[in-house]
């Protein structure tokens, strides 16, 4: 495992360093920010995303905690509610579910239960995704729970630049960010420069332009929707592909305006898809956008199944196959 | 025989390096035998009159206001109204053992202990009327919201209590729950994570028998609740819940001890809840009668009337003029609440997020535009 350095000026990074130079500048920018999860101190975290914070802040900045979700959250709600800003750690996706009470019913209506006067601004980090073969319980797309709860924003970056833009600006943000980490894109490197201005969160933005369809998708799936684009050229296909960047808030006017410019759009994501961010998405398009539309909107998503076993996990994420055979079905005879 | 006999120690040495043995006597840490009292005890001679007239008249003033919510249930003016009658000790004494710089945690249960912090008595019921969840404001009154959901607020008060530590200010958290709350995971995760950071927190566990229907026995095997602490390594303290200078008492030893760094303490307060869970409970499906009765016997304002007027530390002007302040109250609540109230549904999307989403904004024009549609019907 690579370990993460910090990030000085425009370079070439992995997404795990951008993201702990992120840390790095927020807390450097902020006093009140402060770190706490599991392993994130001596150990820099086991991604390395928290590397070298307890040596340069102190354990008081970047605690390691007992071993308890339910706990360090609720701990960083008490902290936020005396003027800290927490960013917690959450291991991995499935490790975060014992916290869910706690995030549904305390962070994420703490300033609707207080009419404003009690705002949580609390940061979430959590590794999600599958596609490094992880055994069971370290691999889900748990982002559907999140999108599912008002109160929450739920963000995730897919290239070097965003995980440190849309970090910080989650760690800035006064309300309560779910920011889910595509752990599979943690080590890919990019050119990127953090000086550049943060972006705020809840603008989508096109990574692809093309006329025959849009893929919309975020984080995990950025990538594939890419090299699906790519491929696609030699069916004669010209690929658009947005990158949603923030679930909630949802960036509806982009989406649409693509997709109206455009008449065909499939949505891309690997969780499951029954009841998945892809079926709002899917639905939400055809209300505002139906006379502008060739074709239903279609879904690529993971099966409706508990994450696979890692040697089978290849048969449940969407690839570059399955995102073409969607394409396919988009009616392009009429 | 097993091949575990301990009259023969094993041979090895002590601990391997990095192993973690048995690291400090819990002994001191173990609750007394049996609660703390200091009503007809020699204690109570060396307890602040003053101290004393002020508990009787939160007491008084405080049963007032558990009788007169119920009956505004009864009345339908209240949603429900969780009474803490029979616990009036364990709130007021709560409420008195913080300062104005302390941090209050209330669960569902404990509004007077809000009220008696000093929060405005209407305000403090707005979850319960139905109109508005929280009334108060947290900030202002250092008071959290009542927490409905069990012992979730236990570790909000370990990180609030953690952040004024770091901050260096001397500020406390107490964290109210009940018998039920204890078997509830974030009560186990509160206590361990306030012990291990050293959390200027107190945690008082109301022990009033019952969780809704299922008795203390059902809920748990350990020798008392207070005996929890031990295995987080604080301090468990017992104490007779319905005895207010002996909660005082315990409850400001507490308090003093982690605003001077000795960390937190877990104290079990043994009380009964005479009423049933809420109005709309009915107990009688699952306790006698007599038990009740019996528990009236020990009610924390008879027991303090029945050990001042015997110390001749409870003059009739006290008596009537808590009552009167006590009525006062009761016909404040009863204007108040009998009066319709005042509700702007355009506020349930104010305050979800910072600036509300795109999508927000879209359903607040919907329903503003059903509010004006209704508007028009009745015009």
């Amino acid at each position: 495992m690579t370990t993460a350095t910090p990030v000085r000026g425009a370079r070439t990074a992995s997404m795990a360093q951008a993201l702990n130079s992120a840390l790095r500048d927020a807390m450097q920018a902020d006093p009140a920010v402060h770190v706490l999860g599991e392993d994130v101190g001596q150990l820099g975290g086991v991604f390395r995303i928290t590397d070298g914070l307890t040596k340069e802040f102190g354990a008081d900045r970047c605690l390691d905690t007992p071993l308890a979700e339910a706990g360090i959250l609720g701990t960083a709600v008490g902290m936020a509610m005396y003027g800290l800003r927490p960013v917690v750690e959450m291991q991995f996706d499935a490790f975060a579910y014992p916290a869910m009470e706690q995030l549904f019913s305390h962070v994420a209506k703490m300033r609707n239960r207080t009419a404003g006067r009690l705002p949580l601004p609390i940061t979430i980090r959590i590794p999600y995704g599958g596609g490094i073969g992880g055994v069971e319980h370290h691999s889900d797309s748990s982002e559907a729970y999140y999108t599912h709860t008002p109160g929450l924003h739920v963000v995730t970056p897919a290239t070097v630049a965003d995980a440190y833009g849309l970090l910080r600006a989650s760690i800035a943000s006064d309300d309560p960010v779910v920011f889910l980490e595509p752990k599979r894109l943690y080590w890919g490197k990019t050119e990127f420069d953090p000086a550049l201005p943060v972006e705020p969160i809840g603008r989508a933005v096109l990574r692809r332009t093309g006329r025959s369809a849009v893929l919309i998708t975020y984080g995990p799936s950025l990538p594939v929707c890419l090299e699906a684009a790519e491929a696609a050229r030699a069916e004669g296909w010209d690929l658009a592909v947005l990158d949603l960047r923030s679930l909630v808030p949802f960036d509806e006017q982009t989406v649409c305006e693509v997709v109206r410019s455009i008449g065909r759009a499939v949505v891309v994501h690997e969780a499951s898809g029954f009841g998945g961010a892809g079926a709002e998405i899917a639905a939400r398009v055809t209300e505002k956008c139906f006379h502008h539309l060739a074709a239903p909107v279609l879904r690529v998503t993971g099966f409706d199944i508990p994450f696979p076993p890692p040697m089978l996990e290849h048969h449940h994420l969407p690839g570059v196959d399955r995102i073409l055979d969607a394409v396919a079905r988009l009616q392009w005879e009429d | 025989m097993t091949v575990l006999d301990h009259r023969h120690p094993a041979a090895v040495p002590g601990w391997l390096p990095g192993a973690t043995g048995p690291r400090s006597d819990p002994a001191p840490l173990l609750p007394d035998a049996t609660p703390v009292r200091v009503l007809g005890t020699p204690a109570l001679e060396k307890t602040d009159p003053e101290l004393l007239h002020e508990l009787y008249r939160r007491l008084v003033v405080g049963r007032r206001y558990n009788q007169q919510a119920t009956t505004l249930t009864k009345q339908g003016r209240l949603a429900v109204y969780p009474a803490s009658t029979g616990q009036e000790a364990c709130q007021v004494a709560a409420a008195m053992a913080l300062g104005e710089q302390d941090w209050l945690f209330p669960s569902y249960r404990d509004t007077l202990a809000v009220v008696s912090r000093g929060v405005d008595p209407l305000e403090a019921l707005t979850l319960l009327r139905g109109n508005a969840h929280t009334g108060y404001d947290p900030k202002a009154t250092r008071t959290a919201p009542l927490a409905t959901p069990l012992a979730t607020q236990a570790p909000h008060a370990v990180g609030l209590a953690h952040a004024a530590r770091l901050a260096g200010d001397p500020v406390v958290a107490l964290a109210m729950l009940g018998d039920g709350g204890t078997s509830e995971g974030d009560f186990h995760e509160a206590l361990n994570f306030a012990a291990v950071l050293n959390a200027p927190v107190v945690f008082l566990v109301q022990n009033n028998g019952y969780a809704i229907s299922v008795p203390l026995t059902q809920q748990s095997a350990a020798p008392s609740l207070a005996h929890k602490a031990v295995g987080y390594g604080i301090p468990g303290r017992l104490v007779d819940g319905n005895d207010a200078p002996a909660l005082h008492a315990v409850l400001t030893e507490a308090v003093e001890r982690a605003r001077s760094g000795g960390g937190p303490t877990l104290i079990e307060a043994l009380t009964y809840r005479i009423e049933a869970h809420t109005n709309a409970d009915d107990a009688t499906r699952y306790r006698e009668d007599d038990e009740v009765a019996a528990w009236r016997e020990h009610d924390p304002i008879l027991l303090m009337e029945r050990h001042l007027a015997a110390a001749g530390m409870l003059d009739d002007a006290l008596v009537r003029d808590c009552a009167a302040q006590a009525e006062d109250l009761a016909a404040r609540m009863r204007a108040e609440f009998h009066a319709d109230a005042q509700l702007d549904p355009m506020s349930l999307f104010a305050h979800v997020y910072a600036e509300p989403t795109p999508q927000l904004r879209e359903q607040a024009d919907q329903l503003a535009a059903e509010l004006a549609a209704e508007a028009e019907v009745h015009h």
